[in-house]
């Protein structure tokens, strides 16, 4: 028998509230699994480069922008590079499985992406050569098993082309892979000249541009520039760093972070008093037991040490099961829900600080109780007999 | 090694309740040989477990001096005294105090792991106690399934296990029928006469006394002259 054989034998003593007390941390944990790793992906600031704009209408980023603003933003100074894109709202095979896919302009996409994405050489020529061709994310190509040549119906639940048809043929001119480790490849762009006149509606508009600049330094110079140029007009602008338009781009699901941190933060507190309290009775319980280990010789730190162990023993089992059911649930999402929340994951942070609030967990529940057991005195422990 | 195991010198034992000081012992003397068997009688709020605490280290004096084999324990810490009780002494209470999720041997086991042992000599020791009380084929049994005189024997190997030179027994068959009593009583003398265990015990009962070397009668904080030899 060891010390750790002995506190196990104590959480066990009263099954059902044990299992109660185990079910209640495993919600707990799974709960600041699941959030945690949706506000991380929503983050999703990972891949931006900082030096990146993004130029979108004033009104929101729904809005369209005439297609003649690309040349005139290329004059500012300070852009170095310009493409532009719009949404597709794309389908493949059924409309309940939407696609992330953008048409863009071919001429300049790929530079712009340079340092994210990378095609080779023949892909880039068949991009350049068929107007019907698209470029699909490694991602979203292993999904689909598609291969360069493949001819795939895209549906959209958006657009419309001029024959009345919803669906574009597109001939995948290649894969694209990523650069940089956070990049997403769940998704593919065609392009935007094939688009554009195909349509039945919405011609010589374009989505949104970004452009990188000479020196990110100029970032908030040009930005403002940009937006000055065309203050006023049928089609204001509004231009943002990557980073700050895919934060503005969450903030239309509300603050996800404050959300979590309050939901989270609402779990815990309950476990905390559940946990806390229950541990409190079931020490309180054994006040005679505890006299008698200590009139054996057991010295107090000691004692304190089991009923800490039995605590961090608790929270250790609920909170790893319930990280665990955490790491589950986002896999199966991931597969629901994947294109639209790219980078949703179980991430190494995620867990460290998961671990951080099982000890945490751990030793508040449990400190309270093991200071009265180290403490108390045998005599009154044992009862006058 | 002189012949005196424990030694109490002026003990003076008081406890405050509110602005009320309640004196137990004013002036104790007294004096435990080595392997010496003693029973100690007395109506009920003589001071019987409150000297029984004192001498086990559970307890402490307001003033005076105890000594055991010449060392002052009353002069220890609590680390210090933990420590020399699992070296040198074993418990018995009247309702056993096991632990209920362990089985016998588990709580046999208990006081051994306090000592630097490794686990097949805490199993050959813990055989070993069961054996001396005769429940070696009860170690899986847990208390809830044991009779009151069988647990009472767990917890005199409980007692024993780790060899302490001292037992303090605290009415250790006060919640037992005649016939259990008298096998823990034979037990508990078989230990004093065979293995040489000084024990203490306190006891309401007198056919119980009657199993000790020597009696001692306490009233009022004090030892009244009515001592008689062993049956
Ligand atoms: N912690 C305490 N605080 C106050 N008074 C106490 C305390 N412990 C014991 N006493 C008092 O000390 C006296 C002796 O108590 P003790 O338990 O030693 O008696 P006892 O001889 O063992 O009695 P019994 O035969 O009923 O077990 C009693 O009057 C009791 O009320
Ligand atoms: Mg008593």
């Amino acid at each position: 028998m060891s010390d750790f054989k002995l506190v196990w034998k104590n959480l066990m003593r009263r099954k059902l509230r044990t299992f109660l007390m185990l079910f209640a941390t495993l919600i707990a944990f799974a709960i600041f699994g699941v959030l945690s790793a949706f506000n991380n992906a929503f983050s999703g600031d990972q891949a931006a480069a900082i030096d990146r704009l993004v130029v979108v209408n004033k009104i929101n980023f729904t809005q369209p922008l005439p297609v003649s603003y690309p040349a005139r933003i290329k004059q500012i100074e300070g852009v170095k590079q310009l493409s532009y894109a719009n949404w597709f709202g794309g389908y493949y095979p059924e409309p309940k499985n939407q696609l992330v896919v953008f048409a863009v302009d071919h001429t300049t996409y790929l530079d712009v992406y340079d340092d994210a994405i990378t095609v080779d050489a023949a892909t880039r020529k068949n991009f350049m050569t068929d107007k019907t061709s698209a470029i699909v994310g490694r991602a979203m190509a292993d999904k689909f098993g598609w291969k360069v040549g493949d001819r795939v119906p895209m549906n959209s639940n958006i657009f419309s082309q001029k024959s009345g048809a919803r669906v574009w043929d597109l001939t995948i001119a290649g894969i694209f892979d990523k650069k940089k480790e956070n990049q997403d490849t769940n998704f593919m762009f065609f392009r935007y000249d094939y688009f554009d006149e195909t349509r039945s509606f919405g011609k010589d508009t374009i989505g949104w541009m970004m452009l990188n600049l000479t020196s990110s330094s100029l970032a908030d110079k040009v930005a403002k520039q940009i937006d000055e140029t065309f203050a006023n007009s049928p089609y204001e602008t509004q231009t943002d760093t990557e980073k700050a338009f895919n934060k503005a781009f969450v903030a239309q699901f509300g603050n996800i972070a404050l959300i979590v941190t309050l939901v989270v933060g609402a779990a815990f507190i309950t476990i905390l008093m559940i946990v806390g309290n229950t541990m409190a009775m079931a020490v309180r319980e054994r006040t005679r037991e505890i006299g008698v280990m200590k009139s054996l010789g057991f010295p107090g730190a000691r004692i304190l040490k089991m009923v800490l162990g039995e605590s961090l023993l608790l929270a250790a089992l609920g909170g790893l099961l319930g990280l665990g059911l955490a790491t589950l649930a986002i896999g199966g999402m991931k597969q629901a829900a994947g294109n639209f929340v790219p980078g949703l994951a179980m991430t190494g942070d995620i867990m460290v600080f998961g671990i951080a609030l099982i000890v945490a967990l751990g030793v508040l529940t449990g400190i309270v109780p093991a200071m009265s057991a180290m403490r108390m005195s045998i005599i009154s422990a044992l009862g006058r007999t | 090694m002189s012949d005196t195991l424990i030694r109490l010198a002026h003990v003076e034992k008081s406890f405050v309740k509110g602005k009320e000081k309640i004196s137990i012992f004013e002036h104790l003397d007294m004096t435990i040989p080595r392997g010496d068997f003693v029973a100690i009688m007395g109506p009920s709020g003589s001071g019987k477990t409150t000297l029984l605490n004192m001498l086990g280290g559970i307890d402490t004096p307001t003033a005076g001096e105890i000594s055991f084999d010449g060392q002052r324990i009353d002069q220890y810490n609590e680390r210090q005294l933990s420590k020399w009780r699992s070296d040198h002494v074993g418990f018995i209470f009247q309702f056993y105090n096991l632990m209920p999720m362990l089985n016998a041997a588990q709580n046999v086991e208990l006081p051994l792991l306090l000592k630097p042992l490794s686990a097949s000599q805490r199993k050959q020791n813990v055989a070993a106690a069961l054996e001396v009380v005769s429940l070696a084929d009860r170690a899986k049994h847990y208390p809830r399934e044991m009779s009151g005189g069988q647990q009472q024997r767990v917890a005199i190997a409980r007692a024993i296990v780790s060899d302490p030179q001292l037992l303090l027994c605290d009415e250790p068959t006060g919640d037992l029928d005649r016939t259990v009593a008298d096998e823990i009583l034979a037990m508990l003398q078989l230990l004093n006469k065979e293995l040489g265990k000084t024990i203490v015990m306190v006891t309401h009962d007198p056919a119980a006394a009657r199993y000790a070397k020597r009696t001692l009668h306490l009233d009022k904080g004090k030892f009244v002259e009515r001592e008689e030899l062993a049956a």
